[in-house]
């Protein structure tokens, strides 16, 4: 809900764009509900309106591009789909060089090939909407508005892995949709889109099913995905084996983005040759991309691949951007001398992600909350990022206190490139890119808070000494007096 | 029928490897050692302490869940591997409490032998001083968790090994904890003295009673010799 700040989560219902004005009246209602002493009837997500206000989400697409505009119907992609062998379909997602979509992106015909060609007793297709990365709503709004283009998307891969089933993890703070979605299944099913013998196509059964999550940002990252899927401690996994190999149940399966999915139906529906007369030559197609922060327009923007920051920030309205955090805290931070670069995989890698700082905001503490985010969500499971992100947000702590020297810097420095080499999964290798992308793009902050020592210690004389005083109930005598 | 062989190198060396085997399987049995800590040869890997990383064709993994494969090439005894493994070991050193002079398994502790072999000479990173219990509820065992490295080992033998459940985390990130799967404490769950999970601890944290200092400190097996010498001896017993 970047887009539509302060927003807040009471009880499971979404309040957005909130003013210190509405908490009289979201505390009445709360009392109210709790009066009734059911709490579980808290504002139904179908008319939250009703009880909690501003209980509302509008939509924020700003600007559709090619892949949402023009929208024919919900069967064309899956119709050109059937047309062809599953081969070809794999086919010709490879020949439109469709990389995921979350960020990392990895090519998706790849990744279907490689996961139709595993043996395995089932296959799976999931769709990972657990869309955690802060500052990124494009998935809410693909689910929101778009929510057959995506399921279209998934029904195409399950014909094309030969699936039977479909999974799709919902981020827990999305449960408001739930009632939606489950609608458009219902749909679907009864147009004969999901089920048995799909488009008449013999022995094509596919169903979707949706799987809640519980609001742990680790389940964003694809085996950990996988875990919380089948009930177990969100925690990811070791790979090789790889999930298109073994992933859910142990079986070959594709964790692909929402917005791949998307893309995977549009590519069927106008071929691979449209699809790629988009973007650059490494990047084809459209990002959508979410822009949030001190711009006049936040909201989801559709653009090719090869714009570049400049031309966002001119479309979002923020002319006196000081810096964006490209990808979320786990992505970059951009510094006005390079918003010449452009999105797309051969420069600035984007889950969608894109915050916006304007003058009067302080980099260093932004960086520093960046890393305490790390900390809160790091699962634990191996050393370097359960300790290291700790050590990590000390350590930025004494720069912005400006007690850091020029040697404490070198080793947060060297410290962050240790728990990104070490790390087990995608969470700590980029829980220190907030520090160590600052470090880089803004170089005179860091050196503008440096202590003018050769040595500060870690714990002041006065905090060393708080229990202390509390106890005696007076201050230490200092030399001075 | 013997499983079918195939070889990698790991710092220029040849080793031979056999289906199903790990790098650190294959890197043991071949007498090269990867220093590592919460891999235990007798219990299925888990990769927590991540100590083990080394660069496999390129890329940093952990050699323990790393499955050894034809033609690998890795890279284990550099530089900035060694760096990065001291600097874990010293994350855990600062994450607990670890009193060395005082505590009953200096001399036997893995992670006190690794900081010596990794030349680790004290902490630089700030210690976290932690507040833990110590839960001596169990007749025969007490459970130090100042010292626990949440290497999961215990965990892995008690499901495994043991038929129990007596460990599991709990918590996450840097408040993960190890659990026992009674209210009351490690008393009141099924452990025995004699549970391989009693004896895989590599820290002094799960301690069986009446046993500390029958082996006087100065005689303990890494007072003798640093750890990883009985994998390396193997080596050096080949040798032509």
């Amino acid at each position: 809900m970047a887009d539509q700040e302060p927003a807040a989560l009471i009880n499971g219902t979404v309040l957005t764009a909130l003013t210190p004005a509405d908490v009289p009246q979201i505390v009445t209602s709360l009392r109210q509900s709790c009066a009734r002493d059911d709490p579980g009837a808290l504002p139904q997500p179908a008319r939250p309106e009703a009880a909690l206000p501003k209980a509302n989400i509008r939509s924020s697409l700003v600007k559709a591009g090619p892949l949402l505009s023009g929208l024919a119907g919900r069967t064309d992609g899956i119709r050109a789909a059937l047309a062809l062998s599953p081969d070809k379909v794999i086919e010709e997602i490879t020949k439109s060089k469709l990389r995921g979509r979350g960020g990392a992106g990895f090519p998706t015909g790849m990744k279907w090939r490689f996961t139709r060609k595993a043996v395995g007793s089932d296959h799976y297709v999931v769709c990972n909407a657990d869309e955690g990365e802060p500052g990124t709503f494009k998935d809410r709004v693909l689910l929101s508005e778009f929510p057959d283009l995506v399921f279209d998307g998934m029904t195409i891969a399950g014909y094309a892995l030969g699936a039977r089933h479909g999974l799709v993890y919902l981020r827990g703070e999305y449960a408001y949709l739930w009632d939606s979605l489950q609608e458009v299944l219902k749909t679907r099913r009864r147009l004969g889109l999901l089920g048995k013998n799909i488009g008449g196509q013999q022995q094509f059964d596919f169903d979707i099913r949706i799987q809640l999550g519980a609001g742990a940002y680790i389940c964003g990252e694809e085996s950990a995905l996988l875990e919380s899927l089948e009930g177990k401690r969100g925690a990811p996994r070791d790979r090789p084996p790889f999930p298109t190999e073994r992933g859910y149940l142990r079986q070959p399966t594709a964790v692909d983005n929402v917005e791949t999915f998307a893309c995977a139906a549009r590519i069927m529906e106008k071929g691979a040759a449209w699809f790629a007369g988009f973007g650059t030559a490494q990047s084809t197609g459209t990002k959508l991309v979410s822009i949030s922060g001190d711009c006049v327009h936040p909201g989801v923007y559709e653009v090719p691949f090869g714009t570049t920051i400049s031309e966002l920030l001119d479309q979002a309205g923020a002319p006196e951007a000081i810096y964006v955090q490209v990808s979320g805290p786990s992505g970059q931070s951009v510094a006005p001398k390079d918003f010449g670069r452009s999105l797309g995989y051969e420069d600035l890698s984007t889950g969608g992600s894109t915050m916006v700082f304007g003058p009067g905001r302080d980099v260093l503490e932004i960086a520093l909350q960046f890393a305490d985010f790390f900390v809160a969500e790091s699962c634990g499971w191996c050393t370097p990022c359960r300790v290291g992100t700790t050590l990590l947000k000390q350590g930025m702590e004494k720069v912005v206190a400006g007690r850091a020297t020029v040697a404490d810097v070198a080793q947060l420095e060297s410290l962050g490139n240790t728990v990104m080499r070490m790390s087990r999964c995608g969470l700590g290798q980029s829980a220190p890119n907030p520090i160590l992308t600052t470090m880089r793009s803004f170089p005179e902050l860091y050196e503008a808070r440096l202590a003018p020592v050769p040595f500060t210690s870690r714990v002041t004389l006065h905090d060393a000494l708080r229990e202390a005083v509390a106890v005696q109930g007076r201050e230490p005598v200092t030399e001075e007096s | 029928m013997a499983a079918a062989t195939f070889r990698f190198t790991i710092d220029g060396i040849d080793v031979e490897a056999s289906e199903g085997q790990s790098v650190i399987e294959a890197c043991d049995a071949a007498g090269i050692y990867i220093p590592r800590l919460c891999h235990h040869p007798d219990l299925a890997p888990a990769g927590n302490c991540r100590v083990c990383t080394c660069k496999i064709n390129g890329r940093n993994g952990a050699a323990c869940v790393t499955p050894a494969a034809r033609g690998m090439v890795i890279e284990s005894n550099t530089p900035q591997l060694t760096d990065d493994r001291r600097a874990v070991i010293e994350m855990l050193f600062v994450e607990g409490n670890h009193p060395c002079p005082y505590c009953v398994a200096s001399g036997d502790c893995e992670l006190q032998a690794l900081g010596y072999r990794l030349g680790m000479v004290a902490p630089t990173q700030p210690y976290q001083w932690p507040g833990r219990k110590i839960d001596a509820t169990h007749p025969d065992i007490y459970l130090d968790h100042d010292r626990c490295i949440l290497c999961s080992r215990c965990i892995r033998a008690s499901r495994m090994e043991d038929g129990k459940t007596v460990f599991g985390f709990e918590g996450r990130g840097i408040k993960m904890r190890l659990n026992v799967d009674a209210e009351g404490g490690l008393g009141e769950t099924q452990m025995a003295a004699i549970d391989k999970a009693a004896g895989v601890c590599p820290v002094g944290c799960i301690v069986v009673k009446r046993g500390a200092y029958q082996v006087p400190n100065g005689s303990r097996r890494f007072d003798k010799a640093p750890i990883g010498s009985d994998i390396e001896a193997k080596r050096g017993s080949r040798k032509p």
